[in-house]
């Protein structure tokens, strides 16, 4: 099971097959809301990414290093979302204090991370996956950047079509709407491949 | 069960106790004047002083980046409660403004070179040649601005943006969308305009616009306020001009509006006696 082409494959997965946004539905909130620009669909996509990971792996350490051996394990969903509550705060906090130039240009999409299921999501998956902690680890990091890379295509759409000519009634989110319906129907196509 | 209870409860506070730790220990001092800014800014976060939020103003504001008015939804009360906190006076402030185009080339006005029929932002316009009217510097009426508005307050008309001043904001949205820099913000009392922007002289001018500048400096020798002047165009200053129309009632092109009312006025009532107003504006080319 630990072999190398078995990670790679949960990196592609991650990426591509089942993508968190387009392919789960995982995320959709921050997925429509900040893909207006590049620029901020960039910031909230590494901000994502650098949550995931982390909090995969606390997630990941809590629930076998306390639920498991208090077979408490039905209730991960509550015991997660606290933790990766208190984290992304965490971050805020520090990302302040030491390092003001990242917390300004991620600015308000940090604190909107803390309900994003996207996270809450990925760490379950890994759980029922039954994935070791390099693949937890790998799997996160595979996700984030799923949702950075779909997040960059999707802002990247958007600004071309700001210019474009369309109907009154779609202007705005309902043509934003059918573009991510298009682009999911793009990510299912790659279902089943691995 | 009970170790569910404790588990959750010890969880919780350690959780707990660690962001509190966090916030004591890794504490940024702000100043209290900035939160007490932002607390008077009306909250809406609508983005019209073109800052991101609220909260992005007041940083503004604070830093010394915008001005205390800079909220166009607070107005006025807010902006003298900014002022109160940073101990300024908010004069200047009390000059209600309204947003306005120099421009009066409607179709029938102004020539059109060519027929564009690319993506409606006047942008792409103006990156096709120029655009398609023969002034490079007017109107193209795509109607960037209309879209740009927060508040609906313009519409379109007869190819030319029209500003409703009751909806209008002065929030600038439309002076900083429109690539010909042709919407300005006026005090609200001002009744007299020029509704030229094109740089050029007078017979460039006026083979591709009826109503344009045409520099021929009649309003210049008119103004007996000293409140009206010729540079590259007529441009009239605010702070001096005291509404009279004597320019207005002199220029040759009918390129100064004067507001009557609700009602704005293109052409003075007075008869001319012919199209040529002697301005040598002809010979200067």
């Amino acid at each position: 099971m630990s072999s190398i082409g078995f990670y790679l494959g949960l990196v592609f997965s991650g990426i591509i097959i089942k993508n968190v946004l387009l392919s789960q539905f995982l995320g959709i909130c921050p997925f429509l809301g900040v893909s207006k620009k590049t620029s901020s669909a960039v910031g909230m996509g590494l901000a994502v990414t650098f949550v995931l990971v982390l909090a995969s792996i606390i997630s990941f350490a809590f629930y076998y290093l306390v639920l498991v051996p208090f077979q408490l394990e039905f209730l991960r969903t509550i015991a997660f979302i606290i933790i990766i509550a208190t984290i992304v705060q965490l971050i805020e906090v520090l990302l302040k204090k030491y390092m003001v130039n990242l917390y300004k240009s991620l600015g308000v999409y940090l604190p909107l991370i803390t309900t994003n299921c996207a996270v809450l999501g990925i760490a379950i998956l890994n759980i029922n996956n039954g994935y070791d902690l390099l693949g937890t680890i790998v799997y996160a990091l595979g996700s984030g950047l799923g949702f950075l890379l779909v997040i960059l295509l999707f802002s990247a759409i958007r600004e071309k079509l700001e210019l474009h000519d369309i109907p009154k009634a779609l202007k705005g989110l309902p043509i934003a709407l059918i573009t991510a319906a298009f682009m999911s129907l793009a990510f299912i196509g790659f279902g089943g491949i691995l | 069960m009970v170790y569910t209870l404790i588990i959750f409860v010890v969880l919780g506070l350690v959780l707990g106790l660690i962001l509190a730790f966090a916030s004591k220990k890794f504490h940024v001092a702000t100043d209290p004047k900035l939160d007490e800014i932002v607390e008077a800014l009306p909250g809406a976060n609508c983005g019209a002083c073109g800052y991101p939020g609220c909260a992005g103003c007041g940083k503004a504001i604070f830093e010394g980046q915008a001005p205390v008015n800079s909220c166009p939804v607070g107005g006025g009360p807010t902006a003298e409660k900014i002022a109160a906190i940073l101990g300024v006076e908010a004069s200047g402030s009390a000059v209600p403004l309204v947003a306005r185009v120099k421009c009066n080339g409607t179709a029938a006005n102004a020539q059109q070179v060519y027929e564009y029929t690319g993506a409606n932002s006047c942008l792409l316009a103006k990156n096709s040649f120029s655009g398609m009217k023969a002034c490079n510097y007017g109107c193209f009426g795509l109607g960037t601005c209309a879209a740009a508005c927060p508040f609906d307050a313009i519409t379109m008309i007869d190819g030319l943006p029209k500003v409703n001043p009751k909806k209008c904001t002065a929030c600038g949205v439309c002076v900083k969308a429109c690539p010909q820099l042709l919407m300005e913000l006026v005090p609200q009392i001002q009744r007299v305009f020029v509704n030229c922007n094109n740089l050029e002289k007078g017979k460039a001018v006026m083979e591709g616009c009826k109503v344009a500048c045409i520099k021929c400096k009649k309003c210049e020798k008119a103004c007996n306020y000293d409140a009206i002047h010729v540079g590259l165009v007529a441009a009239i200053d605010y702070a001096k001009c005291t509404n009279c129309g004597d320019c207005f009632r002199v220029c040759p092109t009918h390129a100064i509006s004067m507001k009557e009312g609700e009602v704005v006025v293109t052409q003075p009532v007075v008869e001319e006696k012919s199209s040529c107003g002697s301005c040598t504006g002809c010979s200067s080319n």
